[in-house]
């Protein structure tokens, strides 16, 4: 059964509310996301969690305004978000730095595009270059970074366009394992010195537990919010939060909801490979 | 393995692997280039001195070179070759304004690309030279109908590696645009024309190809202008020295060309 959540909340910066997408016309119809809602308040770090092919990228571009004809509203301080919105600031699972441009015109980006003078937008880049550790790779090519440095770029680019809300897919997705946690660690400094609003959709729940300060745990196909988890880990945070016990338990507690979905999206994928198998 | 032995082997392999490393910076491959160059003309020489090949139809090369400062004196060459050059620089010029903006065009409107990408195609295979005679008649015989066949040449491919490039920009970059709201002429001029510029460079250099090769095809054809021109009567003369040192002439405003077109290449998108 799907998690209702209750009416908006006045202090309330970003709401998701009644959000049903689907694919296709007619029987073919796929329901990607089904009836969705839930809010995020001003600061507030918040992470959707669910198995492969549950719907969270779709839920992340209609939040950003990337995907439309979809039912239900999204608002920001109660305006409604129909395409995309100067107040959401994206980032994106893929590398989505331009590769032609250098880290500190990469971050300048959405400074140049408002129109800023050069000193300003160099000025302020040179702020948010800090802010994701990147001194000293201003003159770099994306070509010439790590994985993990391109993210931050693109991290910093966002932010450079001072989005009230900051809106994450699967940011370190192509990341190791030792990156992601120190990233995270760097998401998390970045997000306590701005106070900024954060929503990040992921799969992965070492990550969302240490970052967030409430889950959402969606279920697999139809895309459905199944359980609101409240982190309750004491702040600030950083990546030692995960040998502790607390850490553990939360992990357990939204593994519990979280397996039986997976086991769900497994099964589904195993039987349209032997579907596709005994066509063949 | 003796002591001597393992060090004589990983002597050879240290030399193995400087040799390679030698072979792959820019230094080396230009030496073996010039190098490969050189054994294939002193080849030429030893065949034609042999009687392998015919001196009558394939003059020396050691001929050729001591003939190329005859026509610059006599022929009047450098001014052939600037005659030559400011054709294709003109061809080129337009190649890009209306090759990139037509490829873009296809991009832009899809009906336009389901009506036209397979005919631009056709054109880039017709042997657009065999049409000399019409543009004769449209432009005389004159510099005009020479830039304008080159530009019909050179056309098609620029067309269709801007369409390749623009329509193979990758989703999340576009996407990028969009989050930040960019207007339709931004994320054309910020996202999608940077984004395509290797590909577009590479149907501009081979436009240019096919744009030299008309132009000097032209001018030998109608006997106006150039290099091409220039060719035509030295192999009426049956000077082939100088033929093939006019020959050389092209070959190096081949060179020109697309050293400059990397040089541009590399100045609007430094890194790949």
């Amino acid at each position: 059964m799907a998690l209702r959540a209750p009416p908006p909340d006045p202090s309330t910066l970003l709401d998701v509310r009644n959000i049903t997408k689907r694919f296709g016309t007619g029987e073919e119809a796929i329901v990607a996301v089904d009836d969705v809602s839930f809010s995020v308040a001003p600061g507030e770090f918040v992470s959707i969690i669910g198995p492969s092919g549950c719907g969270k990228s779709t839920l992340f571009n209609i939040i950003g305004g990337l995907t439309g004809d979809y039912d239900g509203s999204v608002t920001v301080e109660g305006s409604a978000v129909s395409g995309t919105h100067p107040a959401i600031g994206m980032v994106f699972q893929e590398e989505s730095t331009f590769p032609w441009r250098t880290v500190e015109d990469n971050v300048a980006f959405p400074l140049e595009i408002a129109g800023a003078p050069k000193a300003q937008r160099m000025e302020r880049a040179a702020h948010f270059i800090a802010l994701v550790g990147l001194q000293g790779f201003e003159r770099r090519y994306p070509s010439e970074l790590s994985g993990g440095m391109r993210q931050r770029v693109a991290i910093a680019r966002t932010l450079a366009s001072e989005p009230r809300i900051l809106l994450m897919d699967e940011p370190f997705a192509a990341l190791d394992e030792q990156t992601r946690l120190l990233l995270g660690d760097k998401v998390l400094q970045i997000q306590q010195t701005l106070q900024q609003t954060t929503l990040l959709i992921t799969h992965n729940l070492t990550e969302a537990v240490q970052l967030s300060d409430r889950v959402l745990v969606m279920t697999y196909r139809p895309g459905r919010l199944k359980r609101s988890v409240r982190i309750d880990l004491p702040h600030p945070r950083d990546s030692e939060v995960v040998s502790s016990a607390a850490f553990g338990q939360f992990v357990a507690e939204i593994w519990q909801d979280l397996r039986e979905e997976a086991s769900r999206g497994v099964e589904d994928a195993e039987s349209r490979v032997r579907k596709g198998a005994a066509r063949r | 393995m003796t002591a001597t032995k393992a060090a004589r082997s990983s002597g050879s392999t240290w030399t193995r692997s400087r040799g390679s490393t030698w072979l792959r910076s820019r230094t080396g491959a230009r030496v073996v280039g010039i190098a490969s160059s050189i054994a294939v003309i002193a080849l030429v020489e030893l065949l034609i001195i042999a009687g392998a090949i015919n001196a009558f139809v394939v003059p020396k090369p050691t001929q050729i070179l001591l003939a190329i400062p005859r026509i610059i004196a006599e022929e009047n060459v450098l001014h052939r070759f600037w005659q030559t050059a400011q054709e294709v620089i003109w061809a080129s010029l337009m190649l890009a304004v209306f090759g990139i903006a037509l490829g873009s065009l296809l991009f832009r409107f899809v009906g336009l690309r389901l009506a036209f990408e397979a005919w631009v195609g056709a054109l880039a295979a017709a042997p657009i030279v065999l049409m000399y005679p019409l543009f004769l008649v449209i432009f005389g015989r004159s510099t005009t109908t020479i830039v304008m066949i080159g530009f019909a040449a050179g056309l098609a491919p620029v067309i269709l590696k801007t369409l390749d490039g623009l329509s193979g920009t990758r989703k999340v970059l576009i996407d990028v645009g969009r989050s930040f709201k960019l207007s339709r002429g931004q994320q054309f001029r910020k996202v999608l024309l940077p984004a395509a510029l290797p590909a577009v460079f590479v149907g501009l250099k081979l436009g240019l190809i096919f744009a030299m090769i008309n132009i000097v095809g032209v001018e030998f054809l109608i006997n106006f202008g150039g290099l091409g021109q220039l060719i035509n009567e030295l192999a009426e003369r049956y000077d082939l020295p100088g033929t093939y040192g006019a020959i050389l002439f092209v070959i190096l405003a081949s060179v020109l060309f697309f050293a400059v077109l990397e040089r541009i290449e590399r100045w609007l998108r430094p890194v790949e």
